[in-house]
């Protein structure tokens, strides 16, 4: 069996008395697409942090292509491709300047450097603003540049922080299908973050990192099938007053999450009209549907993925 | 060749890339020298005779060595700002993630500074001769091997403070803070002979000091007494060398330093 790409014991980080990591084990095949989801704050930025030997671990280990982050970090910046949440170009250089710029860090100049870097722009439909000064594009396209330069190196682990932030959904339809491709084609693994919930359905398998801790790791599908068959969502003016009166006339437990009160169970379409017929006049609205990742989340940690309804992404 | 040539040549086209591409910045370092000679020259001279420089010697002539030491001085370290830029515009984190160790940054950063600097202390070199100063081909060339040096270790010393800033705003604090008494203490604006003590210590241990001793001789190597009495061109080319060669070393270890924001 060939080696993990990502190979994570234990590891744990603490700023000051704040545990970020708290004691996370995973393990990442080659050629696999792996989603880390979770809140801001749950500490994805700082496990990439360690991961691209930028943050020593306060303790436990993680090897990168069997090269240990803290001891090997020459080996392992080898391997990697990064693209952080913030972006990592230079504004006053022209987009095509600022991939080719970076390949000369990884040994690619020339003619060979500036082909592939049109390729890749153009990939990101980018063609026509190569020579365009970075500061002059929008948020979007430096996003797609700031990819086009991670991949240049052709890294064979590509490690990206919410890649897709700032892209409107049909680039990142398009994304999504690149990294498909790459993957295919080149073998490429993919460690990434993201909260936008159909480009983590894509993963292989998925980890849910909250407060630090990884609750749950498994295939997006397999991580639904753990929540029951619907989720059901009820709005009311008075929620807690009607978790309490759910709770003693209907016998189940709702959770109230950020102001509506959320049901777990097998056939959605009738409890729901069991809650609009007992109580017509405490209910604004109810809708049901077969369970999302966000559901897992909410599940697995009694709050949502994020912390606000206008926040959400579409 | 790939690992190393490579990743430096590059990093440093991209410094003079950037400063070239910033209007102000540009403008700025052309202008400022010029308005300090103009201005400085013209209020000095009418009062004050740097003592131990020859008899016929005008203060804007004194001044003029020290006007190219000033020039190498400020763009060397303001060019440093641009690890300040990087870190916040998170271009510096591609840079660290990327498989060449921090001292080929480093030396990438400290040839781009070294680069600008030098072209601006040769751009000045031009107005030698409105200062009463005569050119030849070797004194140009003697100027420009002592700016190398003297702004290799500048921007050094600048990457070493810059590194661990977060804001532009702390950069010019902090700059401001050394760079002025560096000059003044350097026998730029006056020679060290018949100052109080204490002023003779610092200007003495000052490595900027011995750049501006090289940059005179340089520019009146075989007529001594026009450079006045300034540390000898052997001990100030071993001085500016050993500051450049310490300074890489610092900054190279300051960027290697592990656990940063």
């Amino acid at each position: 069996m060939s080696e993990p790409a990502v190979q994570i014991q234990s590891l744990t980080h603490l700023y000051g008395e704040r545990k970020a990591l708290d004691g996370i084990s995973f393990g990442v095949a080659q050629g696999e697409i792996f989603g880390l989801l979770g809140p801001n704050g749950g500490g994805k930025t700082t496990l990439f942090r360690i991961l691209s030997t930028l943050l020593r671990p306060t303790s436990g280990s993680g090897r990168i292509f069997g090269h240990d982050v803290v001891m090997e970090p020459a080996e392992v910046r080898r391997h990697l491709g990064v693209v952080f949440q913030q972006p990592s170009l230079d504004p006053k250089l022209t987009a095509i300047e600022n991939v080719v710029q970076h390949g000369h860090l990884y040994g690619c100049w020339g003619r060979t450097a500036r082909r592939r870097a049109h390729e890749l722009l153009g990939r990101f439909d980018l063609a026509d603003r190569t020579r365009d000064r970075v500061e002059s594009l929008s948020g979007g396209l430096k996003r797609r540049v700031e990819l086009a330069k991670a991949l240049l190196p052709r890294p064979a682990l590509l490690l990206l922080d919410e890649p897709s932030t700032g892209l409107d959904p049909g680039a990142r339809r398009q994304f999504t299908h690149f990294l498909d491709t790459l993957r295919r084609e080149e073998g490429t693994t993919i460690l990434l973050t993201s909260h936008i919930l159909d480009e983590a359905e894509r993963c292989d398998r998925l980890g849910i990192l909250d407060q630090g801790r990884l609750v749950a790791l498994d295939a997006p599908d397999a991580l639904k099938a753990r929540v029951g068959g619907d989720v059901v969502v009820i709005r009311a003016h008075d929620p807690d007053g009607l978790r309490a009166a759910i709770t003693q006339k209907l016998s189940v437990q709702p959770l109230l999450v950020d102001g509506s009160l959320r049901v777990e169970c097998a056939r959605g379409h009738e409890f729901a009209r069991e809650v609009m017929e007992t109580f017509p006049d405490a209910v604004t609205s109810v809708s049901f549907g077969k369970p999302t990742l966000e559901d897992v989340f909410i599940s697995l940690t009694g709050r949502r993925l994020w912390d606000r309804e206008d926040t959400r992404p579409p | 060749m790939t690992t190393l040539v490579l990743p430096v040549a590059s990093l440093c086209w991209r410094e003079v890339i950037r400063f070239c591409r910033q209007r102000s910045r540009l403008t700025g370092a052309l202008l400022q020298p010029l308005v300090f000679w103009i201005l400085l020259g013209a209020g000095f001279s009418a009062s004050f005779h740097p003592p131990g420089t020859p008899d016929g010697m005008a203060y804007g002539q004194y001044f003029y060595p020290g006007i190219i030491a000033m020039v190498i001085l400020f763009t060397a370290i303001f060019s440093t700002i641009s690890v300040v830029d990087d870190r916040q515009h998170g271009f510096l984190q591609g840079v660290l993630v990327a498989p060449i160790s921090r001292a080929t940054i480093i030396l990438g950063q400290a040839l781009g500074g070294t680069t600008l600097a030098l072209a601006q202390a040769l751009l000045f070199l031009v107005l030698a001769p409105l200062a009463g100063i005569s050119l030849t081909a070797a004194s140009i060339v003697r100027v420009g091997v002592v700016a190398i040096v003297v702004a290799f270790g500048l921007v050094n010393l600048g990457l070493f403070i810059a590194w661990r800033l977060d804001s532009t705003q702390g950069f010019h604090a902090i700059m401001n803070l050394i760079l002025l008494p560096m000059w003044f203490l350097s026998g730029a604006l006056f020679p060290a002979t018949k100052t109080p003590i204490i002023v003779e210590w610092i200007m003495r241990v000052n490595p900027l000091t011995y750049g501006v001793a090289a940059i005179r001789h340089s520019l009146y190597l075989g007529n001594p007494e026009a450079a006045g009495q300034v540390p000898p061109l052997s001990l100030s080319l071993v001085v500016i060398l050993g500051f450049a060669v310490v300074s890489f070393i610092a900054a190279t270890w300051m960027a290697s330093r592990k656990e940063l924001p």
